[in-house]
């Protein structure tokens, strides 16, 4: 089993027509996603490597089935993308583009209160069950199957992480990119609760970074709600302070958002520290075999 | 990522949606300074000169002059201007003096803070005040929390007027007074949802010894990814005020931060950007930088990375390290190769590729004959850069 999406999950392409749409469409086609179709305005009729293109969500719902939608568009566009996709009915919405305006979010996050839609993203890589479904941007070949939940705030250093896993053996159940602006859909909170239900999986490896408190809620959750083992990395320990890092979501202000407080926190917590960025696998392996070895 | 404007024009900016601040002008020589000061001239009033920088704590960095006459704001801009200033809140190089504010002051009775954020956690926009203005609000937070009030409210309603008044109250001002606070809560919430504001700050809001109430700091920070919905308040941009190699970087799009260190950094991603500095401190290393070429890079964009690293002369190594997601590892090299063509590479250079296209693009370098070390794991390319400078 897997959380989110599985080998039967039919999905559908926003922004399908664009570089980085028809690129990923075809990379996710050969990993074995069902893309049912997408969606480009005005372009509907036409085809992107087999997949049939439809003027909306809405029309690409009604004549594919599909529940889950990956969005390519460019910014401006990526907040009305996302309730398109929800009021067409789509029940996972996956939104890969990066740079969308905070308060976008902040509406889209008001709108979805209500709402049993799950948005991931934005500004992230998406979602991967490996051997089943990769909706998003991640190299599939780095993945392998397994009982690994993985959740990460960052894009390139999952994979980083994933390809750790993957050297040493331990396989994935899914592994999740929830993105890194300050506003986004799924939380690291919500991935756990999903990873800690989930019965495939057996441990659950968390990357977080420097600025916002997402690690420090999940560190609070993790300590009432999580059985399984946590390994975790915060990125950015070298960051000098006041300093800006790429994400919107890496700032460190005040007393909070620094690694050392969330490595406190997690460790805390019960979580097990990566102590290098390079090291997030074997913290794994060692745990996970102790663990084994213990039963 | 946030866009930081001037206090003179977060003033401007104020004066719009009317929220009261001391009369000034904007001089960038000291005659001009005295010239604003002798148009400013009332009985009863001194003036303030105020350093325009991109930074905070200017006080305590000598960038705010209170003196009385004409002739000593020109002495006071003279001194100010063209200098570098340094603030607890600036790198120990500064932040460049262009121009001074010149304001008309009288004394203060109290002072208040006033500031609306994004508070990330409730995904609400928040307004905070304090009847302790003034001073470092994170240190009143830490000492006195029960001192800091916070309110939040609807991103789509806005503060309403009875928010605002109870608020406003807080302050413990009679009621004329908390009447007036009541309204610069609303205009300062007003503002910050419609320019797409990520900080504003009144720092302090302050009663006059006169009885009125007037905002003597003013801080806006904006959010950068929605400033193509406000080319006014793009425009008012400062260059002068970024590091220059941050802004090389921005022509192109390139997430990029300046160090100390000696060993240059091209990363696809902030995270594993973030943590490639991690781990050259680890491997006993110094990054010379933070850059992020971002996703979906060309190899344009690729070839201005890899300039701005080879043009640094603090740079002694190279490390490029790419997990191709939507990066492919093809036009990666590619854009190595074009940067090399152009300025040549004299320093080390470790090449750490993996991901999206990975074999065509370790093929590209293989071929071009160039002397690239090249890693296959995260902490090999770390120890190889660093094993390098040796």
């Amino acid at each position: 089993m897997s959380v989110l999406v599985n080998r039967d999950t039919k999905v559908i392409v926003q922004g399908i027509t664009g570089t980085h749409g028809s690129f990923h469409t075809e990379r996710m086609i050969e990993y074995g996603t069902k893309i049912v179709g997408g969606v480009t305005p005005g372009k509907g009729g036409q085809s992107v490597h087999g997949a049939p293109v439809f003027n909306s969500c809405k029309e690409a719902v009604q004549k594919t089935g599909a529940t889950a939608s990956v969005i390519y568009v460019p910014a401006p566009f990526a907040a009305a993308a996302i309730r398109e996709a929800g009021e067409a009915g789509i029940q996972l919405i996956v939104c890969i583009t990066e740079g969308v305006p905070t308060f976008d979010m902040v509406r889209v996050k008001e709108w979805l209160r209500q709402k049993k839609i799950v948005l991931i993203g934005p500004n992230c890589p998406g979602i991967i069950s490996p051997g089943e479904c990769k909706i998003g941007i991640m190299p599939g070949y780095i993945h392998k199957k397994g009982s690994m939940g993985l959740v990460s705030r960052s894009g390139t250093l999952t994979y980083e992480a994933v390809w750790q896993l993957t050297h040493l053996g331990l396989g994935q159940s899914t592994c999740i990119g929830i993105g890194g602006g300050p506003i986004v859909g799924t939380t690291f909170v919500d991935a756990l609760r999903l990873f800690e239900a989930d019965p495939e999986t057996r441990a659950i490896i968390m990357i977080g970074e420097i600025g916002g408190n997402a690690e420090e809620e999940a560190a609070a959750f993790i300590e009432k709600n999580v059985t399984k083992p946590v390994v975790a990395f915060i990125a950015g320990s070298n960051a000098p302070a006041g300093k800006r890092m790429g994400h919107a979501g890496a700032i460190i202000s005040g007393g909070t958002g620094k690694a050392s407080s969330k490595i406190e926190r997690l460790q805390k917590a019960g979580g097990f520290m990566a102590p290098s960025p390079a090291l997030i696998g074997q913290t794994m392996e060692k745990i996970f075999s102790t663990r084994h070895a213990r039963r | 990522m946030s866009f930081n404007i001037h206090e003179y024009q977060s003033k401007a900016i104020f004066k719009k949606y009317g929220i009261p601040f001391n009369e000034g002008g904007v001089a960038d020589s000291p005659e001009q300074a005295f010239e604003i000061a002798k148009r400013l001239s009332e009985a009863g009033y001194t003036f303030a000169v105020k350093a325009q920088v991109h930074a905070g704590g200017r006080g305590k960095g000598g960038g705010i002059k209170l003196v009385k006459t004409p002739e000593e704001v020109r002495a006071a801009a003279a001194q100010i201007l063209g200098k570098r200033l340094v603030t607890p809140q600036t790198g120990p190089e500064g932040q460049p003096v262009q121009k001074v504010l010149i304001e008309k002051t009288t004394p203060l009775g109290s002072e208040y803070y006033v500031s609306v954020i994004l508070d990330r956690s409730a995904e609400a926009p928040c307004l905070i005040v304090s009847p302790a203005g003034g001073m470092e609000i994170e240190e009143v937070a830490h000492t006195s929390p029960e001192k800091i009030f916070k309110h939040h409210f609807s991103m789509d309603q806005g503060l309403l007027e009875p928010e605002a008044q109870k608020m406003a109250e807080r302050l413990g001002l009679n009621p004329a007074q908390t009447a007036t606070c009541a309204r610069i809560f609303r205009a300062i919430t007003q503002l910050f949802l419609e320019l797409d504001v990520m900080l504003v700050e009144i720092n302090p809001l302050a009663l006059r010894v006169s009885g009125d109430i007037i905002a003597i700091d003013a801080k806006i920070s904006f959010d950068a990814n929605a400033l193509y919905r406000h080319p006014e308040i793009a425009a008012m941009r400062d260059i002068a005020q970024e590091d220059p190699r941050e802004v090389e970087a921005k022509k192109f799009d390139l997430s990029y931060v300046g160090l100390d260190g000696s060993i240059g950094c091209v990363v696809n991603g902030a995270g594993l950007a973030m943590a490639t500095m991690d781990i050259i401190k680890y491997a006993g290393g110094e990054p010379a930088n933070f850059l992020d070429v971002g996703g979906g890079a060309s190899k344009e964009k690729v070839a201005a990375a890899f300039k701005i690293i080879l043009t640094d002369p603090k740079v002694k190594a190279i490390l490029v390290n790419i997990f191709g997601g939507i990066m492919r590892c093809d036009v990666v090299a590619e854009g190595i190769l074009a940067a090399i063509k152009d300025l040549g590479v004299k320093v080390p250079l470790v090449v750490r590729l993996e991901g999206t296209n990975v074999d065509q693009g370790k093929e590209i370098l293989k071929k071009s004959g160039l002397n690239i070390i090249t890693a296959s794991g995260f902490a090999e390319a770390a120890e190889k850069v660093v094993a390098s400078l040796r």
